[in-house]
């Protein structure tokens, strides 16, 4: 068996008597999507805080490629390999499409103390940038400023400064949310051949793209993990039919 | 050092400390509830120490003086509040700081027409003038010790209004959460309006406290503005029991700083040099002490997280 | 060519020009305010490479204004008094050179910012205001009780210093110094907009989380820029006190840290010549409110609170449109 790409043992995080992780555990291997499902208030956008290195744990490790981080903050787990999105865009909203992309790459390939060249005549940084923004259909925006983009076209920027990370594995907090029908289609069928580049941990609310997209899927309840397993487990799993799924009955 | 010296000067310290609680808990108020950084607030304590002399001058009356400064100081935070202040509660705290740095070149020119560039003073009401004679043969002027007790009682009221009245209630809910109070069918802007001349209030009451013991004057307001700043970073921006604990801390740091510092260093320096270097450091202790906080508590001693 | 670029070269050609007609009509006092215009315009355009660029609020930069200020000061009274600054355990001698004064301002200024910055960007958001103005006022009481340099008093240095070539006592050549430095230090600070440092700067004011993310330490690049931003404050205080011969703790005022930034204000946020104009609109008020009225900070501060509350953009913003965002 290979070794898993990310590795979260017991987990704790509490806001005072509020247990908002409670020893959550789960891997993510190479090659796969793990999807992280959950009620609102289950404590996923918690739990993605604890893995991104926004917020420290009570107790329990991150490790990542076989790499200790639990002490580490978010500049430190990026540039480790962590590639995330955010649920609520966060992009520099005054920004081109492009230059936050560049700004991306920028922060892969390093360089950030020159003072002189302008970085938009850096060849390397707007091609990878252009790359990514191609990959993900917005090159025909990249010249429009972030902040008169949609909703849907700001999630899709998220992804492609993800892209331009190449990182080892990505962490998606609801990519799909105001995508649409017809774009939401497109990122599923984006993130199902992304996976073979890196590993995706999403966590998202679109049923439909959960289940066609998951390779493994963990059920949070109150911060603790009730149920891992294929989408096919899970749809049978009592437990989280009752606790999750529950009068929907669905499926 | 005698220890009649240092008693007096711990008490001088906190009577300093005491007057920037008073400046400073109007600063915290008003940051926790609107989140504005006021700058202008010095001008409001120089507002109170014009009105007490003016006052003062008048009638004779140093009661009526207070009140005087009361008045006028809450007064002008009122208006202000209302004409300028309200614009800027959804700004950014740039706009703040340009816009109350703006109204302090508007108060203190405008002060300095009407009451001219000469110090005014105020005198210390007959009564409460000259020393005391406190336990242990230690003198020491009575309207000192009377500022210090009065500076306290404010604190008291001031935490007996926030813990027990309905204003209370509703200003601990303003600083938690802007749309609870909204929820509590609370009419906000009356409430910022009523919360800012309460610091207005506070700020005058000090200024014409301190403007018996010293003398007042255009610009009188800012350095003190200055040093309750350093409280409330000390303190913890929001936090009336931090800034109660910061101004004592800076009062003391500062007047026994000035006190022990020269001497100190005269031990292992020649006297010239060592008042010089003592009284130059002396002069950055507060600063000292307020990067030493910065260092192990950024958000302060009683700032949230 | 945008409108805002226009408006800059007429802005930026208007300190020479009006120089130059002084010096047809001598009017030298003209050309001095001129000259103190294009040296307040250098200090504000330091500030806004931390303020523009970085979104730091620094209500301390008087502190560096002033560091500049002394280290000339110093620097010349000991040459003035041929008394050496030190001599343990090396000798160090005054300096009439302003090329190696400016060296010193620069260097000088540069580390305070880096010990200012290193505690104060600890913090964020209002503390930031507050932190950076208690350590200005911490300068300025130093300024006051430390003796040796003339205390409260200031000191005053009898002679303009040593430019190579050049007759500084001379007011137009005094003023093609200042411009002159003026303009390089506008260029670079074009450069470093532009840059990747400005670019990932900038990101860090608008969403420091996203510049976390990308991995990239947004304390290190606000300090490093607070530290350029201290260095050019520092060698516009430099200049000041040479154009005034004089140093006194004014410089580190709180006073002077407001007013640094209202150059910066007036003449429009994070645009790279709103200083330029903020300080030519504030140096043609002073001098033509000054003679109306004794009290014309009255009218500065109206003025001021118009712009604040109704005109966000400045001048710049004003008469240029919104900024485009750059190619």
């Amino acid at each position: 068996m290979t070794d898993a790409v990310l590795n979260l043992s017991h987990l704790h995080k509490s806001f005072g008597a509020l247990k908002a992780t409670d020893d959550v555990s789960l891997t993510l291997m190479p090659g796969e999507i793990h999807a992280l499902i959950g009620p609102n208030g289950a404590g996923k956008s918690t739990l993605i805080k604890q893995i991104a290195g926004g917020l420290r744990s009570d107790s329990g490790t991150v490790e990542f490629a076989g790499r200790d981080v639990t002490p580490l903050g978010t500049v430190a787990r990026a540039r480790a390999g962590l590639g995330r999105t955010f649920q609520i865009s966060s992009l520099a909203m005054e920004y081109t499409v492009l230059q936050n992309a560049v700004l991306g790459a920028l922060g892969q390939e390093g360089g950030v103390m020159r003072f002189f060249r302008p970085v938009m005549k850096d060849r390397a940084l707007v091609d990878r940038a252009l790359a990514a923004l191609e990959r993900v259909g917005l090159v025909d925006q990249a010249t429009k400023r972030t902040a008169d983009l949609s909703h849907g076209q700001r999630r899709l920027l998220e992804v492609a400064v993800a892209l331009t990370l190449a990182p080892k594995v990505f962490l998606m907090d609801e990519p799909m949310a105001g995508l649409g029908a017809s774009g939401s289609k497109r990122l599923t069928g984006f993130l199902d051949d992304l996976r073979a580049e890196a590993p995706i941990l999403l966590v998202e609310h679109d049923m439909d793209a959960v289940f066609a997209l998951a390779d493994r899927i963990s059920v949070l309840v109150y911060g603790r993990v009730i149920a891992t397993g294929t989408a096919e487990e899970i749809r049978r799993d009592p437990m989280v039919r009752e606790a999750y799924l529950g009068s929907e009955d669905a499926a | 050092m005698s220890l009649i010296l240092l008693i007096e000067q711990v008490l001088n310290g906190l009577q300093f400390g005491v007057m920037l609680f008073l400046m400073a808990a109007g600063l915290t108020l008003i940051f926790g509830v609107m989140g504005l950084i006021n700058l202008a607030h010095g001008s409001l304590y120089m507002v109170g120490a014009f009105a007490a002399a003016a006052v003062a001058g008048w009638t004779g009356s140093f009661v009526l003086a207070l009140v005087g400064a009361l008045v006028a100081a809450a007064a002008a935070g009122a208006l202000v509040e209302l004409l300028v202040i309200r614009r800027l509660y959804d700004r950014d705290h740039l706009d703040q700081v340009l816009a109350t740095f703006a109204l302090i070149l508007i108060f203190s020119e405008g002060t300095r027409y009407l009451f001219g560039s000469f110090p005014l003073f105020l005198d210390i009401p007959a009564a409460l003038s000259g020393p005391v004679r406190l336990p242990g043969g230690i003198y020491y002027p009575l309207y000192r010790l009377v500022i210090i007790a009065a500076g306290l009682l404010v604190a008291a009221g001031l935490f007996a209004l926030i813990a027990k009245t309905r204003i209370g209630v509703q200003i601990r809910a303003g600083e938690a959460d802007r749309e609870m109070i909204a929820a509590l069918g609370v009419d906000i802007s009356k409430l910022y309006t009523v919360v800012f001349a309460l610091g207005a209030a506070l700020a005058g009451l000090a200024g014409a406290l301190v403007g018996a013991i010293q003398s007042v004057q255009v610009g009188m307001g800012e350095p003190v503005l200055i040093l309750a700043f350093v409280v409330i970073v000390i303190g913890g921006i929001g936090s009336i029991k931090g800034a109660l604990v910061g101004a004592l801390l800076v009062g003391l740091t500062d007047t026994l700083g000035g006190v022990l510092l020269p001497p100190l260093f005269g031990i292992f320096m020649e006297a010239s040099a060592a008042t010089s270097v003592g009284s130059a450091l002396s002069s950055m202790s507060i600063y000292i002490l307020m990067a030493g906080v910065l260092l192990f508590k950024p958000s302060g001693l009683f700032g949230g997280t | 060519m945008g409108r805002e670029t226009v408006l800059n070269i007429v802005l930026f050609a208007m300190l020479p020009a009006t120089a130059l007609i002084a010096l047809l009509l001598d009017e030298p006092f003209i050309i001095t305010l001129v000259t103190k215009a294009a040296i307040l315009a250098l200090a504000g355009v330091g500030l806004n490479i931390a303020l523009g660029l970085g979104g730091l609020v620094s209500l301390g930069h008087a502190a560096f204004f002033g560091i500049g200020g002394y280290a000339m000061g110093i620097l010349a009274s000991h040459a003035q008094s041929y008394t050496p600054l030190m001599e343990v355990p090396f000798l160090i001698e005054g300096t009439k050179s302003m090329l190696i004064i400016w060296g010193v301002a620069i260097t000088a200024s540069a580390l305070a910012a880096l010990a200012i910055g290193a505690l104060s960007l600890r913090t964020t958001g209002v503390y930031f205001i507050m932190i950076t103005l208690a350590f200005g006022q911490m300068l300025y009481y130093f300024a006051i009780s430390w003796p040796a340099y003339g205390g409260e008093d200031g000191l005053s240095i009898y002679i303009r210093n040593d430019f190579p070539g050049l007759n500084t006592l001379d007011p137009i050549q005094f003023f093609a110094i200042a411009f002159g430095v003026l303009t390089v230090v506008l260029f670079m600070a074009a450069r470093i907009a532009r840059a990747p440092f400005g670019l990932a700067l900038s990101a860090a004011r608008q969403n420091a989380e996203r510049v976390e993310t990308v991995g990239l330490a947004p304390f290190r690049l606000r300090l490093v820029a607070f530290v350029i931003s201290g260095a050019v404050t520092g060698l516009a205080g430099a200049l000041f006190a040479d154009l005034n011969r004089f140093v006194s703790p004014t410089m580190f005022s709180w006073q002077t840290s407001g007013e640094i930034m209202v150059f910066i204000i007036l003449g429009g946020v994070g645009r790279l010549f709103g200083p330029v104009a903020g300080a030519a609109l504030f140096i043609l008020l002073e001098h033509l409110l000054g003679g109306l009225s004794d009290y014309w900070h009255v009218y500065l501060g109206l003025l001021l609170l118009l712009v604040v509350l109704f005109a966000r953009g400045g001048m710049i913003g004003t008469l240029a449109g919104r900024e485009v965002a750059h190619d």
